[in-house]
């Protein structure tokens, strides 16, 4: 052994002395008691403190959710009912809200009891199954295909808000009329034989137009499909079946009360701030997306309409505006998560401009007598947004596809735009087939319109024995 | 007794009321109306479609008074309502048989 020179001493001084120190305080070591337990207790914190968080976020969702889900009920009633009740004959103004509030009833019971399951529960590509049936398992933790942060009854009952309102807006087709008995029948059959369906879908877990895993991947992110789509078509084809109100065209019949519509107006562009942003399905930095979206197209389209209108009759109407402003919205409806804000603002202004022309002049042309423009603006304003999502939806808003993949066309996923018009086409078939088949086994058996002396007479007096106003007492 | 039953432009209504009860009317009818002589309607748009409206609103205001008041009666309704142009309104005078006052059962001229 070499003799120790003075570096080696200083050296095994310095490395004596931690050693020493470790000997005389063992708290310090790393694999001792005390760290251990300081080690156990700091990811104890770090626990509570994700749990804590994840509650918080869940409290936010759940409450942004709750919100949203009222919110869209205020779009039925009172404000579909307003938009729509504004536009007929004062005599058929209780008749044509009536329309509105008995979905608000019956849909939401058809859907507790069945709805909900054939919608959201698990089947095949095109139905969901019957395990959810009367609300079974559908409890208050979160159902992690439907909102992982929410319980699942606040899933279950915002999207029953959706499937009252769908059939609600073909009341508008065939307003003035319908028989009451009848509408009632045949909505409710509609809302399982083709809401649900086309719910499942495009929503459901393994629906074939899922955007997530589906045959045919579809974008529609609050239900410009499953809502506008179905609603519109089916309303063109019941009315065609009921055929045109007595006098129309030949007579004029404008709305009685441009106030009631403007106001229910208002309403619908506030109440789709829920309707849109809430399918986010939280209080998230999309929703706020959603919402900037369905605002700017709301906007744009208003203005459309209101420029097409001021060049084709030289002056720009209330109802123009009003129509307007709903056409973005619907057209809005698929894109609202995936699409950045001037997208949304170039969405607008082109449905806004294309269902007037709708309105303004096919509609005349073609004969259809669609009282309330429900094809109009909802199924053609439904079936351009969807094809217009699959254009403008991009990954920097919403990476749907995942993360390094293209959305729409403008990133370079040019495919999403035949998806897209798969899902429409689907929606249109089962929207169409659907409705015929209902229309005609209801006609048979209850029959579906009043006859000539009850629409004279008005539907307020002949179907519920009441009159709207009475200005008299 | 002579019936006096005048169509007015509503906006004049409130200055032939006055005049009126100036000449000593207290009695009168108001309806609400609808109508037009050589005056024409206005247009409106419904969905893109212009149509014309050519019922417009009016007020019709029903007089009875004694024989003596007619004239009276006929200067206070032109003076208030007159603008010279079309859309002014009509006046027409016809007879009464009979006016009973359903308080007290009064006939005749006292009745008014």
């Amino acid at each position: 052994m070499c003799r120790p020179t003075l570096k080696m001493l200083l050296l095994s001084a310095v490395l004596a002395f931690p050693a020493t120190a470790l000997a005389v305080a063992p708290d310090l070591g790393p694999s001792s008691p005390a760290t251990q337990a300081q080690i156990t207790a700091l990811q104890q914190a770090v626990k509570d403190a994700q749990a804590a968080s994840a509650a918080a976020q869940s409290t936010g969702d759940n409450a942004w959710m709750l919100v949203s889900a009222a919110l869209v009920l205020l779009m039925t009633g009172p404000g579909l009912a307003l938009f729509y009740g504004g536009l007929v004959r004062k005599k058929n103004i209780l008749a044509t809200m009536m329309q509105s509030f008995a979905m608000m009833g019956l849909v939401t019971i058809i859907w507790a009891i069945a709805g909900y399951s054939l919608a959201f529960g698990e089947g095949n590509w095109f139905i969901g199954g019957l395990q959810h049936l009367f609300l079974r398992g559908v409890g208050l933790s979160p159902n992690p295909n439907y909102g992982p942060t929410i319980p699942e009854q606040t899933f279950m009952v915002y999207q029953l808000m959706f499937a009252i309102i769908t059939p609600a807006l073909i009341t508008g087709a065939f307003a003035e009329r319908m028989k009451f008995s009848a509408m009632a029948v045949f909505l409710s059959l509609w809302s399982l034989a083709v809401y649900s369906p086309m719910a499942h879908m495009v929503w459901g877990i393994g629906g074939l137009l899922n955007a997530t895993g589906g045959r045919f991947p579809s974008l529609d992110f609050a239900g410009g499909t499953v809502v506008h789509v179905t609603s519109g078509v089916s309303a063109l084809v019941t009315c065609i079946y009921l055929g045109k109100r007595i006098g129309y065209p030949q007579t004029n019949m404008p709305p009685h009360s441009m106030v009631l519509s403007f106001i229910g107006a208002c309403l619908l562009w506030v109440g789709w701030f829920g309707f849109n942003a809430g399918s986010a399905l939280g209080a998230s930095s999309l929703a706020t997306s959603a919402f900037i979206n369905t605002h700017f197209a709301a906007a744009a389209a208003a203005l459309g309409w209101t420029v097409a209108e001021w060049i084709h009759n030289g002056k720009p109407t209330a109802l123009g505006a009003i129509s307007g402003c709903v056409a973005g919205l619907v057209a809005i409806t698929p894109a609202s998560g995936f699409v950045q804000p001037f997208a949304a603002l170039a969405i607008g202004l082109v449905a806004g401009a294309v269902c007037s022309f709708m309105v303004f002049e096919v509609k005349s042309r073609l004969g259809y007598d669609d009282s309330l423009d429900a094809f109009g603006v909802h199924g053609a304003g439904g079936t351009l947004g969807a094809l217009l999502t699959g254009l403008f939806a991009t990954r920097a808003i919403n990476a749907a596809f995942g993360k390094d993949a293209p959305t729409g066309a403008i990133d370079g996923h040019w495919g999403q735009i035949l998806n897209q018009l798969t899902g429409v086409g689907i929606a249109w078939g089962i929207s169409i087939v659907g409705t015929l088949v209902l229309l005609f086994v209801v006609d048979k058996v209850i029959g579906l319109r009043v006859s000539p002396e009850q629409e004279w007479e008005g539907l307020d007096l002949s179907q519920h024995g009441e009159e709207g106003y009475d200005f008299n007492t | 007794m002579l019936k006096i039953e005048a169509i007015l432009q509503p906006s004049k209504l409130d200055a032939v009321k006055d005049a009126l009860l100036e000449a000593g009317i207290e009695g009168m009818t108001i309806l609400e109306a609808r109508g037009h002589g050589r005056q024409k309607g206005h247009t409106e748009f419904y969905r893109g479609r212009e149509y014309t409206v050519d019922l417009l609103p009016k007020v019709k205001i029903e007089l009875v008074v004694n024989d003596e008041m007619k004239e009276k009666t006929v200067q206070a309704i032109i003076g208030a309502a007159r603008t010279g142009r079309i859309g002014d309104g009509k006046i027409f005078v016809s007879r009464v048989d009979d006016a009973i006052r359903i308080r007290n059962d009064e006939r005749g001229e006292t009745a008014l």
